[in-house]
């Protein structure tokens, strides 16, 4: 089996998953105050200071979370309300989010009566900075919280994310950035992107899912989502999971002190996997920004194919991929990503992910290369026909 | 796989036959409930969630195919515009001919699977044909016999020969958790079961003259001749009783004057019926022959003198019909006791006529009658 969806889980790093393992054996709530919970939360406070170190944060930044999706609503919504005052109930966020953005921000925008406005992207995916130079001259004074993600998770363009905290910082803004795709696959310093806030998440780098954690800068105030025993510098409250963050802390040491090795080695498998379907499959587009993007991402769209047949089929051949769409209740959507970024619906519903990660090898990019061609050849027969053309 | 006990066991079966199997469901609509309600409906997001499972208990891959577009063009608009031209549709066999056995299974041909397995009580006996499933309380031949013999040749319907309640204790010792579940017997776009408010929605309200069909004179009114089906007898609304004191029912519905024409039970007497182009499923025949019709899902059948031309089938039946819709299948039936009844063609009914009439000549003679479809 060829696993090449990385972005969506990768496995666990085996420093991370025996971390995770001793650390689960070990008795203590790290909030107890006698030996037991003494030892817990000396692991705890070690994997802050491991991941503060890796990620250019202070310690007291890191706020660990149960996901990604929960550091991004914290910081999000929690950073909106607590600037929104008269006159200020702007937020800014860009057409291209992950929905643990974007649904954050569109229930920002219907249920609390934010204002919401959305930055562009050109057809690289790219998020338009001259267009926040203007929204921010004119409406500056209004924004509560600018969110920008450091690296698309679809088609894996990287962002101007310190350009766009730098804009921000002019007018006293404070920027999220959705780092989830991010960490430990390309450079993240926290402190000299200029962010206040970053989000990453276990799962996408080596740890183990259900962990995350948000970058916060001491500075800036977040209202909390969850109400409880105040554990994470009283914003995140829940008893901390001591193994999952230790884990945490292991796969992010690991993966940031190898990701440049890593990024090249992953960079060229990836560039050889682009070369070989463009090949095999001379109509097919290669999505994003060919240079300024995640090593281990390839993004294609398959014109006259359906994105769900091609992934069934290459599937059934023991290559598993992503269908570079959004699913709700289980039917495909056209990407919102490659339709902010100017494609059109057949093009946005014909598309695949496909991402390496520690564990792929040349073979896995043989195996899908070895069996793209009779898939293309089999879904441009079934066409888009489940359809209507019209 | 709907998410229903029918298409589990049927696919279980079907690994069992030796097949390689994929479990599809089909999303029919854009924006699915996420529970369903008793009954109704078929497509919540909780039944994909059940398919899923099932799929997952068998051992086969799964996968949601989106065909809420299709589906919503070729059978719901379809049922708007039956019922706006005041004949009575059947919707689960217009998905059958257009989506489970045209665009499901064109699409699983191009994609390199060799046939479509279906929860569908029915049987296809060795010599091709389409017959009664052995259950005759579930037998669902009517709705598939709109296939045409390349489709049928393509298709797998592995409950025919297992009556309904052996098919649930099959799922049970297969470890089926959809093994209790209810059956659906409604018509699953209209999830709250209310088809008349369903085509208000959409049809509009338009108030129209109720008349007596053998005296003329008006008897009460309406707000839309498509709220009405013939043979209803409750709801009507009217103030007045028959002189007779008997029953009134709906005999014709006139869309283009929004008329509905009411009268006794005898007015709806049926002897002759014509359809449509027939779909031959057995060898294609001319002329005049004995069969069994049936003439709704889940209905009486009728023996009757068949004749066909190139055109349609008119059916003389041998025993009286009441109440037959047009816009649903008339299925042509050859009796067989032993193997189970083979469909011959079928063809959707266009007139009707009573006794002594000519079967097609006069149209004020002719009863558009409608029932309650049955889903399959």
């Amino acid at each position: 089996m060829a696993y090449l969806d990385h972005a969506a889980t990768t496995p666990m790093l085996p420093q991370a998953l025996d971390a995770y393992v001793r650390t689960a054996r070990a008795l203590g709530n790290a909030s107890s105050l006698h030996g037991s919970g003494r030892t817990a939360r000396r692991t705890v406070e070690e994997a802050r200071e491991r991941i503060g170190e890796a990620l250019g944060a202070k310690p007291g930044e890191v706020i660990f979370t149960g996901s990604g999706t929960e550091a991004d609503n914290l910081a999000v919504k929690g950073v909106h309300w607590s600037r929104r005052a008269e006159g200020r109930n702007l937020v800014v966020t860009t057409a291209i989010e992950h929905h643990a953005i974007a649904d954050a921000v569109a229930w920002l925008g219907d249920h609390e009566k934010a204002d919401v406005t959305e930055l562009p992207v050109d057809k690289l995916g790219r998020v338009d900075t001259a267009v926040l130079a203007d929204l921010l001259e004119s409406r500056g004074a209004e924004v509560t919280v600018l969110t920008c993600m450091w690296a698309n998770n679809e088609v894996g363009t990287l962002q101007p994310v310190a350009e766009i905290a730098a804009l921000a910082q002019a007018h006293g803004i404070p920027v999220h950035t959705d780092a989830i795709q991010a960490v430990g696959h390309v450079p993240v310093d926290f402190a000299a992107s200029g962010a206040a806030a970053l989000a990453l998440s276990g799962h996408k780098l080596g740890g183990p899912t259900g962990t995350g954690a948000l970058l916060l800068r001491r500075d800036v105030k977040a209202v909390p989502l969850l109400h409880g025993g105040g554990q994470e510098r009283e914003i995140r409250s829940g008893t901390l999971d001591v193994p999952g963050i230790a884990a945490l802390a292991e796969a992010v040491a690991h993966a940031v002190r190898t990701q440049e090795v890593e990024s090249q080695r992953l960079a060229l498998l990836r560039d050889s996997l682009v070369e070989g379907i463009r090949a095999l499959v001379p109509d097919s587009i290669y999505n994003g920004d060919p240079d300024s993007r995640l090593p281990g991402n390839a993004h294609f769209s398959f014109p006259g194919c359906e994105g769900d047949a091609l992934l069934m089929l290459l599937d059934a051949a023991g290559v598993e991929c992503a269908t570079g769409s959004a699913c709700s209740a289980g039917i495909a959507q056209p990407s919102h990503v490659l339709l902010a970024m100017g494609a059109d619906a057949d093009d946005a519903r014909s598309s695949l992910r496909f991402t390496l990660g520690w564990s792929t090898t040349k073979a896995d990019v043989d195996a899908l290369l070895a069996a793209i061609p009779e898939a293309v050849r089999r879904a441009k027969t079934a066409g888009l026909s489940l359809r209507l053309i019209t | 796989m709907s998410g229903g006990v029918d298409s589990a066991v049927a696919a279980a079966r079907a690994v069992e036959a030796g097949h390689d199997v994929t479990g599809v469901h089909l999303a029919l609509s854009k924006n699915p409930q996420t529970y369903r309600t008793g009954a109704r409906g078929c497509c919540t997001i909780e039944d994909s969630r059940d398919a899923r499972r099932a799929a997952d208990v068998i051992g086969i891959p799964f996968y949601i195919w989106d065909m809420a577009e299709r589906f919503h063009e070729d059978v719901v608009e379809d049922f708007y515009a039956e019922y706006a031209n005041g004949r009575t549709p059947n919707p689960c066999l217009r998905c059958n001919e257009k989506i489970k056995f045209a665009a499901v299974l064109d699409r699983a041909m191009a994609l390199g699977f060799d046939a479509v397995a279906t929860g569908h009580y029915a049987r296809k006996g060795d010599d091709g044909l389409l017959r009664r499933a052995v259950d005759p309380g579930k037998d669902q031949s009517y709705v598939l016999a709109v296939l045409t013999p390349a489709q049928l040749a393509h298709s797998i319907f592995p409950l025919g020969d297992t009556p309904k309640d052996q098919v649930r204790t099959e799922a049970e010792t297969r470890g089926l958790a959809v093994a209790q579940k209810p059956d659906s017997h409604d018509i699953c776009f209209i999830a709250d079961g209310d088809t008349s408010g369903f085509l208000k929605n959409r049809l509009g309200a338009k108030e129209g003259e109720i008349v007596d069909a053998a005296s003329g004179e008006v008897l009460g009114s309406h707000d839309g001749s498509h709220q009405f089906t013939i043979g209803q007898r409750h709801g009507l609304g009217l103030k007045r009783p028959a002189a007779d004191g008997r029953p009134r029912y709906v005999l014709s519905i006139t869309p283009v004057d929004n008329r509905v024409q009411v009268g006794p039970r005898e007015a709806l007497r049926v002897d002759r019926i014509r359809t449509g182009r027939p779909v031959w499923l057995a060898p294609e025949r001319t002329g005049s022959f004995d069969a069994e019709v049936q003439l709704r899902a889940h209905g009486e059948v009728y023996p009757a003198r068949v004749t066909a031309d190139g055109d349609g089938l008119t059916a003389r039946l041998r025993k009286p019909a009441f109440g037959v819709a047009a816009g649903q299948a008339l299925v042509v039936y050859d009796p067989d006791a032993g193997d189970g009844d083979a469909v011959l063609a079928s063809g959707t009914i266009e007139e009707t006529g009573g006794a002594d009439e000519p079967a097609s000549a006069d149209e004020s003679a002719l009863s558009l009658s409608g029932t309650e479809s049955t889903r399959g």
